[in-house]
């Protein structure tokens, strides 16, 4: 591989996450962006894409609003939507501009104003209850489904997903998901930009408002409003910028994105974890790296349910053993692959579009050695990873620079 | 006898007992509930009406006691496996708690009625309630 094969994260930058009442979703992305820009060393006249989401407002064009407040250098702006993995999609999408050569620097950008949004995935069809029973729609529905055929609501799902695990492999319980909680929450505690930074008590998390069991309130992903920008370039560029720069730098060492291939049941329960393993698979090979190498792990825990099958999906784990794997305390930060050091979606927040790129920059973070009080020591490589239902996958391994 | 219409066209009621069909790709097998324009599987264009078993087991469940505006609380969704056929449906005429709803419990299709509408036809839901 030769250096212009090799991609960097040059300059990262995540906004605060929680309640931004005063900023709008403009300001949230200019902020993350100008952040990224400067991180970098870099200006907008050296951008040459722009890849950008807010999956909420995904037909407004958030990247040429975001032009119109920060440089509005004529370059092509691709608007990016793909669920929860909006974000990782923008990144991947500046990422494959640099890695074909067309541009020198790319500049990938997430956003989301969400604070209060309330239940995501729910109630989608605002069909009102008709006067006459009249079929619709692919099934040939004479009423909306969620509620009567199953549940259309995230926690749900995602709840069903979690039982779905031990179905398969046993060892779950309503305890398990609560503690696994009750770490992410614990983690929060060191991160000043996460949504939430209290710590709960296993008992809390129990006795707290129920959603969709085995999920209670704190067990379910934070809406809050943020933002996350990256600036990318390849080895050839980096090669001339200071030496600051390039010990500053994170290697992009994997970047995948992947859909959920058929199987059995795919279309009556999303099946989140063929194509989370698939993208793990191709990244570690990409990479050239094993899940024992890593130094920390950033997934998608939208859910804690959620949160366990990932750790078999990601292979972090033997498959069927994420229960025992997590009992042993490895996903604490002091344990063998600490997962979710940022207090995770459960506590950092999870402003959709943003989520793709803030969890890199917890890497990046940590990679950089910047990460303060929750620094994992001598962190060298880790692995972010998000899903989006539908679905989509992102996976990226990220190295700590030799220069 | 007032018509009946089922909640969706996939739940048969006029032909035998109540039961669920599925498009059955004839290449490879793949079982779908919807309108297809292909198999996700193999993208084959033929299909053929397939019954789907009326028992199964519980392979995934939630009970959810917080949901969009005016659906019904708490209710248990749930995927049912019905000679390995997954089933989407809600769990019916069963107490909506854990001691009461397990993973892997047997359970058969039930209808209810939905209402009725202004021209006296009834809608006809289903879910799936425990066997034993």
């Amino acid at each position: 591989m030769t250096a212009s094969d090799e991609i960097w994260i040059l300059g990262i930058r995540m906004t605060k996450f929680g309640k931004h009442p005063d900023l709008d979703t403009v300001d949230l992305a200019a902020e993350a962006a100008t952040g990224a820009l400067a991180d970098a060393g870099v200006t907008m006249a050296d951008i040459g894409v722009i890849a950008a989401g807010n999956l909420m407002a995904a037909n407004a064009g958030i990247g040429q609003q975001l032009q119109k407040q920060i440089g509005q250098t004529g370059i092509p702006v691709y608007n990016v939507a793909n669920a929860c993995a909006t974000g990782a999609t923008a990144l991947r999408t500046a990422i494959m501009a640099v890695k074909a050569g067309e541009v020198k620097y790319g500049l990938a950008v997430g956003v989301e104003k969400l604070s209060g949004a309330g239940l995501l995935g729910a109630g989608g069809r605002k069909k009102a209850e008709a006067d006459v029973w009249a079929p619709g729609g692919r099934y040939g529905a004479v009423a909306p489904v969620d509620g009567r055929i199953g549940t259309e609501a995230m926690p749900g799902v995602f709840a069903q997903i979690g039982t779905e695990y031990g179905h398969k492999y046993g060892g779950t319980s309503f305890e398990l998901f609560a503690k696994i909680s009750e770490k992410n929450h614990a983690h929060s505690t060191l991160n000043p930009l996460a949504a939430y930074q209290k710590k709960f008590t296993l008992e809390q998390i129990m006795n707290d408002v129920m959603i969709a069991y085995p999920n209670t309130r704190p067990m379910c992903s934070a809406n809050c409003d943020g933002a996350a920008a990256a600036v990318v370039c390849n080895g050839e560029t980096l090669k001339s910028l200071s030496l600051e720069q390039r010990r500053r730098a994170v290697k992009v060492s994997a970047s995948v994105l992947t859909t959920d291939p058929y199987e059995d049941g795919c279309q009556v329960l999303p099946n989140v974890n063929t194509l989370t393993r698939n993208a793990a698979a191709t990244a570690y090979e990409q990479a050239g790296v094993g899940p024992g190498e890593l130094d920390l792990v950033e997934l998608h825990d939208c859910f804690a349910t959620a949160e366990l099958v990932h750790y078999d999906n990601l292979m972090l784990c033997e498959k069927g053993g994420a229960a025992d794997f997590f009992n042993t305390g490895a996903t604490w930060r002091d344990g063998s692959t600490p997962v979710n050091v940022s207090g995770g979606l459960q506590s950092k927040g999870h402003p959709i579009a943003a989520t793709g790129i803030a969890n890199i920059w917890e890497i990046c973070h940590h990679l950089r050695g910047e990460a303060g009080d929750r620094q994992i020591e001598n962190a060298k490589v880790g692995l972010a990873h998000v899903i989006g239902l539908g679905s989509a996958c992102g996976v990226h391994i990220l190295e700590k620079s030799a220069a | 006898m007032a018509e009946q219409i089922p909640l969706v066209d996939y739940l048969v009621l006029d032909d035998g007992g109540p039961h669920l069909i599925a498009q059955e790709c004839k290449a490879c097998g793949a079982r779908f509930f919807d309108r297809r324009n292909a198999c996700a599987g193999c993208f084959a264009t033929e299909f053929t009406t397939v019954p789907v078993a009326t028992e199964g087991t519980v392979r995934a469940f939630t009970i959810v006691t917080f949901a969009a505006p005016g659906i019904p609380t708490p209710f248990v969704a749930s995927v049912v496996d019905c000679d390995d056929t997954q089933v989407r449906a809600n769990l019916i005429n069963v107490e909506p708690d854990p001691e009461h709803v397990r993973d892997g419990m047997k359970v058969r299709l039930a209808t209810y009625p939905m209402g009725t509408d202004s021209a006296g036809t009834e809608a006809i839901g289903f879910g799936f309630e425990p066997a034993t």
